[in-house]
């Protein structure tokens, strides 16, 4: 089958995160949307791996995973934060991080 | 090429709208557990795709850290912050604001699928028979490249993830953000709010003691039957999960009046 079909699932999936990072206000929401672009990146990437015969479109994947790991990690440690301040995930509470 | 429906095409077309219908949750559940598990469904199901296109490492890769750590990692933090009442308010801060979003979403979609998509679909489709058994499999293939080409990049991750781990620490340390009120303090507060909002300064009511019930889910009643509302916690009220005390009472009530009418019988 031809990869261009996996290439519009991952611009359906990029737009829907982008969309979702705009106007959802809970923060972890937002950060989840945020990791929904980065799937939709993967996808592509993975298909293009397939279309061009080669892996290293695979390889490069599994760095975004990696990273991904790693930033959700410190985002989510920078929410907790938020939260321990405000009693609040939401965007709009968030004008400084310090009280 | 022949022109058959092969299995991945017929996975592709189970999985992608599933995957669309869940990233769409995202979007219009209203409660972060319900986005967060649509999430995790969308998750497998690029494992199921990615495993469609010959990629078996990175199926696997996906559905433990992704699914397993990174999206059970977020179940984590919203447990930690507390799900019952965290639905998302519909009112708008920005007037105009889902529309605009949507407008510009449409936008992105036009500027990807017919600005970056229109030079790059259309290419041919080459496979990864070749470049998989160039090493004996996919993981040995990957292996190679990984550690081959790629060396210093899979060096460079390690920095990164030790910088994360670092700094996932140094910010979930618990710094004190206000000086811990004192006793007298506390009490002044009390008081000052009695005198400018009326709040009872004393402890709490406890909750309802009846025939039936007990347990902190029973509001304590007032002399006249009403419910105290001071009585039951705002986080039991919101789950709905408080007993009808008054209904309850009433049962009570009936039974003990029976009772009295037979004393009043056996008494004759």
């Amino acid at each position: 089958m031809s990869p261009d079909n996996y290439l519009y699932l991952a611009a359906i999936l990029f737009t829907i995160g982008a969309v979702g990072v705009m106007v959802r206000r809970n923060a972890l929401v937002a950060f989840m949307s945020v990791e929904l672009m980065l799937n939709a990146a993967n996808l592509a990437m993975v298909a293009f791996a397939m279309a061009r015969g080669g892996l290293d479109g695979q390889v490069a994947t599994f760095f975004v995973m990696v990273v991904a790991a790693a930033e959700v990690v410190v985002g989510l440690s920078i929410i907790i934060t938020f939260y321990r301040t405000r009693r609040s995930t939401s965007v709009d509470a968030a004008s400084l991080l310090k009280l | 090429m022949i022109p058959l429906v092969t299995g991945a095409e017929v996975t592709f077309w189970i999985v992608a709208p599933l995957m669309v219908l869940g990233s769409l949750g995202l979007l219009v559940f209203r409660k972060a557990v319900y986005a967060a598990l649509s999430m995790a469904f969308v998750m497998v199901n690029l494992a199921v795709l990615y495993a469609s296109m010959d990629a078996m490492f990175l199926t696997f890769v996906q559905i433990i850290v992704y699914t397993g750590a990174i999206m059970m990692l977020f179940l984590f933090v919203l447990m930690l912050v507390g799900i019952g009442h965290q639905a998302d308010s519909l009112v708008e801060t920005i007037p105009g604001q889902r529309w605009l979003a949507g407008l510009a979403g449409l936008g992105l979609l036009g500027l990807i699928l017919f600005g970056i998509g229109g030079s790059l679909v259309g290419g041919p489709r080459i496979g990864l028979d070749a470049a998989n058994a160039a090493h004996g499999g996919n993981v040995e293939s990957l292996a190679a490249l990984i550690f081959g080409r790629y060396v210093f990049v899979f060096e460079l991750t390690s920095a990164l993830l030790i910088t994360a781990a670092v700094g996932a620490m140094v910010l979930g340390q618990h710094f004190r953000v206000r000086p811990r009120a004192t006793q007298p303090e506390l009490a002044e507060k009390r008081m000052r709010d009695y005198r400018a909002l009326g709040t009872h300064p004393g402890p709490l009511p406890n909750s309802g003691v009846l025939a039936n019930h007990n347990s902190i889910a029973t509001p304590a009643l007032l002399p006249d039957g009403t419910v105290s509302e001071a009585s039951i916690s705002p986080t039991l009220a919101g789950r709905g999960v408080i007993v009808d005390a008054p209904a309850a009472s009433l049962a009570t009530a009936r039974a003990f009046e029976s009772i009295e009418s037979h004393q009043g019988e056996e008494d004759e």
